[in-house]
């Protein structure tokens, strides 16, 4: 199929009114990657979306495809295609001539563009239903017509507009490896937004987390997850504790700092002295151990146990820090087992506490 | 669900039974409360709609002279009127008159519906316009036709001005008492009826197919012929079924507006009721509610409007 293109996005902003959906964001998605605009509610990634697709105006910077400057461009001049949250089927065509719409705009005659649907249709496996309504399928089945109708345009960029959300669980993660299957058989590139970190980890080569109409981090999704850039990250993916605190000390490599009212942990890095700084500590990482080096561990008080099948999730109080978790595997916990209000040593390695960054500074 | 519960014996059979149990006692009752909930309308049709049609339908085969009318059953009254090529002229003129009325309305009202539903963005100032454009219906048919008369008469407003600057030489004739104000004064009184649903199938129409469909190249107008139009089929053929069955019965707007110089259905039986023609004038209608009812299932066939209801 087409070729696929570099998408470049150069300090972008959408303003409505008063409000700044994106902030003068620079992101470069490079050809043929599995990007997933990821972020809460709310967060400029939609906006981000629509202002590449060119559902909507870019207040100011530009976005660049392939060669092409593309910011004034009407949606279908730009070589993209855009998959809708809610698929938006047409719902009084059949399927045929809902896949072969754009082809109907450009005014190919009928026989080629039924028989192109067609084709599209039976890539998707969906060419027995060729003669129905998009009403008389399924949320999956609509999916992969709707992706039928995006990629009869033979775009060089797919936009996703949250497309598993409409979804139950189990189908989510069905539809989901064949979104995956299908970027890797096309070679083009893909922009999927959701607010589903899973999601993301699944799917993309090119994590992109923002917030507040922000870009917190870019990276691939292993590099999101073991270093995230900042405290908003390391929470969003979860699977971390963030802990902020004072700067003490910093002396080779190593941040001393305090938690108000609390214990005094360390982390390597740099920071400077008298500013406040937010590490992360990953979950799994945290053991249950009389030993901890000074400054990498600290006692708490047992809040809540559950269990969770393979593992333990344990809530730990205490030393200035509010809600602590560790997970444990259930053979460790099970040979040790705690009580809640048990009082537990905590300790973790120097390199598993990792000083995040401030999107500001 | 029932066969798990009964093997599973403690706590599921009570709630399998229970259901059951109360799912008949509730069938009975919602049945005759049914019936009783239904009684109201079944009653005010029966009596309001129902009767008077039958009664019609009955008086049309009676036979009649020029003082009373007698019970009998004789077919003349039919055959006399559907005979007859006055019949004729007066329903090819009421047809023209509706399929006029029609397109007029309908092109102004999917116009008006659609500037309504997609180029005004706040809620608040939809309903707004909305209303506004229901306000004419706060005074009656009559008087707002009476209220053309000095826009349109010999020494109108319209007249007075084209004269003086100069336009016409002298006053234009056509504009009052003639089919053209017939015309003029039902687009005026059945607009709304078409605007009305058609507003209603556009605001339902689903915001992101409009940008599916510019996504596939669409222009504007292929997003209204294609998108748009077909979506608010729906709505215009209930507006379609209230403008032409109002102009199909019409008799006040012609008489008036035409002075007496045009003819439609509705009128004949006006005129035949003052003549006491009880029985031709209730075959006319008995004739002029089959033609409508004819028309409306044909638009029914064409368009599904299930979904509207």
């Amino acid at each position: 199929m087409g070729k696929a293109a570099e998408i470049d996005i150069v300090s972008v902003s959408k303003v409505y009114g008063a409000t700044t959906a994106v902030d003068t964001i620079s992101l470069k998605i490079p050809a043929g990657t599995y990007c997933c605009l990821l972020g809460p509610s709310g967060c400029g990634k939609t906006s981000t979306l629509r202002m590449i697709a060119g559902h909507e105006t870019i207040s100011s910077g530009d976005i660049r495809l392939g060669n092409t400057v593309v910011t004034d461009f009407p949606p279908a001049k730009r070589g993209t295609a855009m998959m809708f949250q809610s698929y938006a089927l047409f719902p009084h065509l059949d399927l045929i001539d809902n896949v072969g719409f754009s082809l109907k705009m450009k005014g190919i005659d009928k026989e080629q563009r039924r028989a192109r649907a067609l084709a599209m249709l039976k890539l998707m496996q969906m060419d027995g239903y060729a003669t129905r309504r998009p009403a008389q399928l399924s949320g999956g089945q609509q999916q992969r017509v709707a992706l039928a109708r995006a990629l009869i345009t033979d775009p060089e960029a797919l936009l996703l507009d949250e497309p598993l959300s409409a979804l139950d669980p189990f189908l989510k993660i069905r539809m989901r490896a064949e979104l995956k299957k299908l970027q890797i058989n096309l070679g083009i590139t893909f922009v999927h937004v959701t607010h589903s970190q899973e999601e993301a980890m699944a799917l993309a080569d090119l994590i992109v987390v923002m917030n507040d109409g922000k870009i917190e981090q870019a990276a691939h999704p292993r590099i999101v997850f073991e270093r995230p850039a900042t405290a908003f990250v390391a929470r969003f993916m979860g699977d971390h504790n963030v802990i902020s605190g004072r700067v003490t000390n910093s002396v080779n490599g190593l941040v001393s700092f305090e938690i108000p009212e609390g214990v005094s942990l360390s982390a390597s890095g740099q920071a400077e002295i008298g500013s406040s700084v937010d590490i992360g500590i990953r979950t799994d990482r945290v053991r249950i151990s009389d030993a901890p080096a000074p400054g990498f561990g600290f006692t708490g008080i047992v809040a809540n146990i559950e269990y969770r099948g393979s593992s333990v999730k344990i809530s730990v109080t205490g030393a200035g820090i509010d809600d602590f978790t560790v997970i444990v595997s259930d053979q460790a916990f099970f040979e040790k087992p705690v009580a809640v209000g048990d009082a537990i040593p905590l300790a973790w390695d120097i390199n598993d506490a990792i000083i995040l960054g401030r999107l500001d500074s | 669900m029932a066969a798990i519960a009964a093997d599973d014996t403690t706590t599921s059979s009570e709630s399998v039974v229970r259901p059951r149990h109360t799912g008949k006692v509730r069938r009975g009752g919602a049945s005759l409360s049914s019936y009783l909930q239904a009684t109201p309308l079944a009653v005010i049709l029966g009596l309001f709609l129902l009767l008077p049609i039958l009664t019609i339908g009955m008086v049309s085969f009676w036979d009649y002279d020029s003082v009373r009318i007698y019970p009998d059953f004789v077919t003349f009254n039919y055959t006399e009127t559907l005979g007859s090529w006055v019949t004729w002229k007066t329903y090819l003129n009421t047809i023209k008159f509706t399929v006029i009325v029609w397109l007029l309305t309908a092109v102004i009202g999917f116009w008006v519906a659609y500037f309504l539903a997609f180029h005004i963005r706040s809620a608040t100032m939809q309903m707004v316009l909305f209303l506004i454009c229901t306000v004419p219906f706060l005074t009656s048919n009559i008087i707002r036709m009476i209220s053309w008369v000095p826009f349109l008469g010999r020494n109108g407003l319209i007249n007075s001005s084209l004269i003086q600057l100069g336009i016409v030489p002298k006053a234009l004739e056509f504009l009052l008492f003639s089919e053209f104000a017939v015309v003029l004064a039902m687009v005026h009184l059945y607009t709304l009826f078409m605007v009305t649903p058609i507003f209603n199938t556009l605001m339902r129409i689903d915001r992101s197919l409009i940008e599916a469909a510019r996504d596939a190249g669409a222009s504007g107008f292929q997003v209204l012929t294609n998108v748009i139009i077909p979506l608010a089929k729906p709505g215009i053929a209930i507006g379609s079924i209230f403008v032409i069955t109002l102009v199909m019965g019409d008799f006040v707007t012609v008489r008036f507006m035409s002075g007496g110089q045009s003819a439609s259905v509705g009128l004949m039986m006006s005129n035949q009721i003052s003549l006491l023609q009880y029985p031709a004038a209730a075959a006319n209608a008995v004739i002029l509610l089959i033609v409508v009812l004819l028309i409306v299932a044909v638009i029914l066939r064409v368009v599904d409007i299930r979904k509207e209801l």
